[in-house]
């Protein structure tokens, strides 16, 4: 069984968050990319279920300009035994990526997709969801557990009311959650292996895919910095101000 | 113009999520429906149909829709999709799961999250944990639409909306439910309650996160936590507050030996009152605080206790 890892390149999680100044959008000049946390988490687990024998093969793909290599890379040295990289913009919207990915799905015919939940940058929340209906296949999104059982994938999911355990057929859509593992760094060995591994490239003409705009960003604007607060030295003095300042105890 | 809002429910009662969704929905059209998807779940009909501004309350009520898997329910929104400019789910793990796949069937984009309605195709929404909001206009004809409810005021609850029942065909044999694990609380339900107490790595244990508790139960409120306290098995998952758990606004927020990293800030820097309680002066949680408390928690809490006794 094929697992196919789609990957996104992103702000480095703990870099603080830029809005040019002419609100046209968050300033990635010089900043640290990196691979975005929940494929990190994606990718750690379909290369788990390589080296428990269940999967024969993990692909990693990426879509973007050249830069989305550095991330392809980072991918082959952490375990992906090839790559794919689909030559396109940077920002390309959740419905153009599920669309070159399903091309991709049909090419490869993986038995599982696993992403990430949501790219940190765009917090969509979208790509596996809309993957998995052009698909047709079935989905299980915010995982935090993953076990193969035959020819069936049983996932515990992270819900608003607790956990939920669902069962699904194959082939079959994963959204990881934070908790599903811990990835583990790319050892240098690892990195330099890397190197000889086979990295493809396509084109959206190349998987027969036209790509459509339907949203245009207009702005991009720093939300409001809230009123700066006070110091209160004790506890009393602090029930003292929720009840007569800011009115919010009885 | 017709905006459709998916409710949000147990099957036993309405998710008050729905009555803000509503009040979104009015703002995109001058007609809104509400559908039901659910099993056994008249009494959320009922609650709904009392929603003010709504039209008309959909009800698919079939087995097959019991858990509300993203599979079942598609083809049943699709089967009534036709004619509405606007669909809207609560930006919740069932809204979040299910709307995407509607939306790519329908060949048109998806908003997420979104916190202000500009006109009929332009919306705000926040990107970068909060960090950032960006202003998006739409060029699809439908707009299918996730909503922070803690965003919009619920509407009230004085309509008198018909119930109209409908057949789905929600069968499948994609997925499957097998169990799940609930968090059954008798606390204020995280996303809607007026206070909540959250606790973080400061805790230092799960025993030690009952001071958290005590307190939450001293003034109401909701518990908490980061997503360390989470991974640490402080509490469960249903708790985490952030970027990637639940966001929440409410009247009064108390951090209790949280740092403030930007991923936590995302879920709780609209409420009205932020309190933070911290050992560390520098801790960046106290740039969002509107009261800060410099010291030791262990000796905080149980004097904030006493106080509120
Ligand atoms: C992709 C991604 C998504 C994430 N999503 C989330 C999310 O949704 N929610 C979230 O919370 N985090 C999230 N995080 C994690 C986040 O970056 C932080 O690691 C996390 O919030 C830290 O939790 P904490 O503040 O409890 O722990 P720490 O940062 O370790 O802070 C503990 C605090 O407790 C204080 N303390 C210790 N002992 C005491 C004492 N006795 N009295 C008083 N104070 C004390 C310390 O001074 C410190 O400030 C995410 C991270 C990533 C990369």
């Amino acid at each position: 069984m094929k697992i196919l890892v789609p990957i996104k390149r992103t702000l480095d999680a703990y870099i603080k968050v830029r809005v040019h100044i002419d609100n046209s959008g968050v300033d990635l000049s010089n900043a640290k990319m990196a691979m975005n946390p929940f494929c990190e988490i994606a990718l750690e687990e379909a290369v788990r279920l390589k080296e428990k024998g269940v999967a024969s093969e993990v692909i990693a793909v990426s879509i973007g300009g050249d830069k989305v290599g550095d991330q392809l890379r980072t991918a082959l040295a952490l375990g992906a035994d090839r790559s794919i990289h689909i030559k396109a913009d940077d920002d390309l919207e959740s419905l153009n990526i599920a669309k070159l990915l399903k091309s991709v799905v049909e090419r490869e015919a993986p038995g599982l997709v696993i992403l990430g939940k949501q790219a940190i940058d765009s917090d969509n929340n979208q790509v596996g969801q809309m993957l998995a209906a052009l698909c047709g296949y079935p989905q299980a999104t915010f995982a935090s557990r993953v076990e193969m059982k035959d020819n069936l994938v049983e996932v515990t999911r992270e819900v608003d009311s607790g956990e939920q355990v669902l069962e699904l057929t194959l082939p079959a859509i994963i959204t990881a959650d934070l908790r599903l593992n811990e990835p583990r760094y790319a050892k240098l060995p690892d990195i330099m292996k890397a190197k000889k591994k086979p990295v493809d490239t396509l084109t959206p003409d190349e998987l027969g895919v036209t790509l459509r705009s339907h949203l245009t960003i207009e702005s991009v604007s720093e939300p409001a910095p809230r009123k700066p607060g006070i110091r209160v030295h004790s506890a009393s003095e602090l029930v003292e101000k929720l009840r007569n300042e800011a009115k919010v105890l009885p | 113009m017709k905006a459709l809002v998916i409710a949000e429910h147990d099957n036993k009662t309405l998710n008050p999520a729905t009555r803000s969704l509503v009040t979104a929905a009015l703002q995109l059209a001058d007609t809104v429906d509400v559908l039901v998807m659910g099993a056994d779940c008249n009494p959320v009909a009922q609650s709904a149909a009392k929603t003010n501004g709504v039209a008309k309350v959909l009800l698919a009520d079939n087995p097959a829709c019991k858990h509300q898997l993203a599979e079942a329910l598609t083809p049943a929104v699709l089967q009534v999709a036709t004619g509405y400019s606007a669909i809207l789910a609560a930006s919740s793990t069932t809204g979040k799961n299910l709307l995407p796949r509607v939306a790519a069937l329908l060949d048109v984009a998806q908003l997420s999250e979104v916190v202000r309605i500009e006109d009929k195709d332009t919306f705000t929404r926040p990107i970068y944990a909060g960090n950032a909001l960006a202003r998006v206009r739409s060029a699809d004809p439908v707009k299918v639409i996730t909503i922070r409810a803690s965003s919009f005021e619920e509407a009230a609850v004085d309509g008198n909306a018909v119930i109209e029942p409908i057949a789905v065909s929600a069968v499948q044999q994609m997925s499957r439910f097998v169990s799940e694990n609930l968090n059954n609380s008798a606390r204020p339900q995280l996303e809607a309650a007026k206070t909540v107490v959250s606790g973080g790595r400061g805790l230092g244990s799960a025993e030690n996160f009952a001071l958290v508790e005590n307190l939450a139960d001293r003034l109401g409120a909701a518990i908490g936590a980061s997503r360390a306290a989470v991974d640490a098995g402080y509490v469960g998952n249903e708790l985490q507050v952030g970027q990637t758990g639940k966001i929440v606004a409410p009247d009064l927020y108390i951090a209790v030996g949280i740092s403030g990293a930007i991923q936590h800030l995302a879920g709780m820097k609209e409420s009205r009152i932020i309190v933070a309680i911290n050992k560390d002066p520098e801790a960046p949680i106290f740039q969002v605080a509107d009261y800060g408390l410099v010291g030791d928690l262990f000796e905080i809490l149980p004097e904030l206790e006493k106080l509120l006794a």
